[in-house]
């Protein structure tokens, strides 16, 4: 079942065209990589989709809807939330407070001026099994702005998961962090992403860990849609390999 | 709640800081036994900056915005009190209350309309403009305001008319009663604004503060966080206005001209605009440092810009926030030892 399609999208930068025509379809359910070098628009399609860029031309339907005119505020009512490719975290607030100001917002608790935000138990709840699902319950009092790289890009994911989106967009969750934590991000991000049911679309430019995590990929170059298949799909394709390595996969 | 140096949160309990505020509250009502009338007035007077001053770091410290103008909003509530009092014949300091901060909280409503479409020097610059505006109003329109002259407020009654004040002594019963009226407002100011900043709004406030763009994909809706803390911000540094004009006795455009917006900027960067007390603080020992500044002096201006410029390089994090790094190193001594 189809949850997102945009319909001929275009978004140009002066001369440069960020989105030209894009196609995009994304199911239901599925764990989908947006993969392409440098400048091959991925960002921008993401950024059209989470309504921070209005397009040029072309429609976004959501889940049935046309959600092309429509505010942030509207998309992630309507079940849309991103995670950033710089880190973009509330750092003088603590871990638990970052998560659990997601929670407030999607329960439409925001508003209240006379409650103590700690003392709601079901945020407070919400908040920590979220936490710990992405490993991070014990630094939930530690300020965000004090966390490792590593801990910020999991933390970056869990603010925009606990909104409990129907789609999550996230540009680069492992960018700026060494091999081994991308293994240990992207293996939390999947676990967590698989077992909410979640949909989501991850922007990255390691090939191993897209190859690895991805149940479908699509390939961006010079603002279109280049390829979209599965990983052994993308793998087999020789145009893919030559944008990507410069050299055919060898396996 | 407050980081401490090691970047963690530290959240106390409620009742400790109950039991804490409880303490220091009756210090201070115990205080008047032990100092001279003088110093119940200067202390009163402190009280009052530290309502203004807690209003206005709801503003900057909690939602990100350097106001250049909240003598707008003290200037207000001091003129509502005289108009009242003028045209009204009202005489009521709990009427001043209730009808003046309805004032304030419309003009707050309808500068924060404006000005909240901005942010940083932008936002800053409109609240100095409006401000100066309200300003020339009052000097030009001497027939209304009394031009540079002010209008005169007489001592108003207390408690419904339960304490009233004339005859023999009356000044020092009026100083002795108005400290621990203003007192007992300051009181609930502090438990309401601890209570707002750390709601789910207090938080939306720090989020927004810390960064804008992802708060408006948490789907908050910024302007309208932002307006909603400009009016309680304003309300607050308004009912501080209130407050000052029947012990000051007199309000002038003084108080609605940039320098006293200046010193209410000063107040939070004194105390530190980066926790919850630091304003308190700031209001109380600002009133004693102008004061004392001017007593000895004639180049008092110079001697509190020497202040800032030292506060600004030295204690950038205010008073309080000083005293909480030091207390945070002391600490990690402690457990190295």
């Amino acid at each position: 079942m189809i949850l997102l399609q945009t319909v001929d999208l275009n978004k140009r930068f002066g001369d440069t065209r960020a989105c030209d025509g894009v196609n995009f379809v994304v199911n239901s359910g599925e764990f989908l990589s947006l993969v392409g070098s440098n400048g091959a628009g991925k960002t921008s399609l993401v950024n059209l989709i989470s309504a921070q860029l209005t397009p040029d031309s072309g429609r976004i339907l959501f889940a049935g809807n046309d959600i092309t005119g429509t505010s942030v505020y509207d998309r992630i009512k309507a079940g849309i939330a991103r995670s950033f490719q710089i880190v973009n975290l509330f750092d003088w607030l603590s871990v638990f407070d970052n998560v659990a100001l997601s929670i407030f917002s999607r329960a439409g608790k925001t508003a209240r001026i006379a409650a103590i935000a700690d003392s709601d138990q079901d945020v407070r709840t919400e908040a920590l099994e979220v936490l710990g699902q992405f490993g991070l319950a014990d630094k939930s009092a530690v300020l965000a702005g004090g966390l490792a790289q590593g801990e910020r890009k999991l933390l970056d994911v869990a603010v925009a998961y606990a909104l409990r989106p129907k789609l999550l967009l996230l540009d680069e969750p492992t960018s700026g962090v060494s091999t081994r934590d991308k293994g240990q991000i992207m293996d939390t991000v999947s676990s967590v992403v698989r077992a909410g049911t979640v949909t989501a679309v991850v922007i990255e430019h390691d090939m191993d860990v897209v190859f690895r995590y991805s149940d479908r990929i699509v390939m961006m170059h010079e603002g279109r849609l280049l390829a979209d298949g599965t990983p052994e799909e993308i793998r087999a394709n020789s145009e893919v390999a030559s944008i990507l390595l410069g050299a055919p996969l060898s396996s | 709640m407050k980081a401490d140096t090691a970047g963690k949160v530290s959240r106390r309990s409620p009742l400790i800081l109950a039991a804490a505020g409880a303490i220091i509250l009756v210090l201070l009502a115990l205080l008047p036994m032990y100092i001279g009338l003088y110093q119940i007035q200067l202390l009163t007077y402190g009280l009052i900056a530290s309502i203004a001053a807690l209003g206005f770091n709801l503003l900057l410290g909690y939602t990100g915005l350097l106001s250049f103008g909240h003598s707008a909003f003290f200037g207000i509530g001091a003129y509502s009190v005289a108009f009242l009092l003028r045209d009204a014949g009202i005489r009521s300091m709990e009427l001043y209350i209730l009808i003046g901060l309805p004032i304030v909280a419309i003009a707050s409503a309808l500068l924060g309309y404006i000005c909240v479409r901005h942010t940083r020097i932008f936002f800053g610059i409109l609240t100095l403009a409006l401000s100066q505006v309200l300003y020339s109003l009052a000097l030009k329109f001497f027939w209304v305001t009394g031009g540079t002259d002010g209008l005169r407020v007489a001592r108003p009654t207390l408690l419904a008319g339960m304490l009233t004040f004339t005859g023999a002594g009356s000044y020092q019963r009026f100083v002795n009663s108005y400290y621990y009226y203003v007192l007992g407002v300051f009181a609930v100011c502090v438990v309401l604004m601890w209570v707002i900043v750390h709601s789910p709004f207090g938080k939306a406030l720090q989020a927004i503060r810390d960064n804008e763009t992802r708060a408006r994909f948490l789907g908050l809706r910024i302007r309208r966080f932002r307006w909603a803390s400009f009016l309680i911000s304003g309300t607050f540094t308004g009912l501080a206005g209130i407050l000052w004009v029947p012990l000051n006795g007199l309000t002038t455009p003084e108080v609605l001209y940039w320098p006293f917006s200046g010193e209410i900027v000063f107040t939070a960067l004194l105390g530190g605009f980066r926790n919850f007390t630091g304003p308190i603080v700031g209001g109380i020992v600002f009133t004693y440092l102008k004061t004392y500044a001017v007593a000895t002096t004639e180049y008092w201006q110079l001697l509190l810009g020497v202040v800032l410029v030292l506060l600004v390089l030295l204690l950038p994090t205010g008073i309080v926030g000083a005293i909480a790094a030091l207390a945070g190193r002391l600490r990690g001594k402690e457990r190295l030892a």
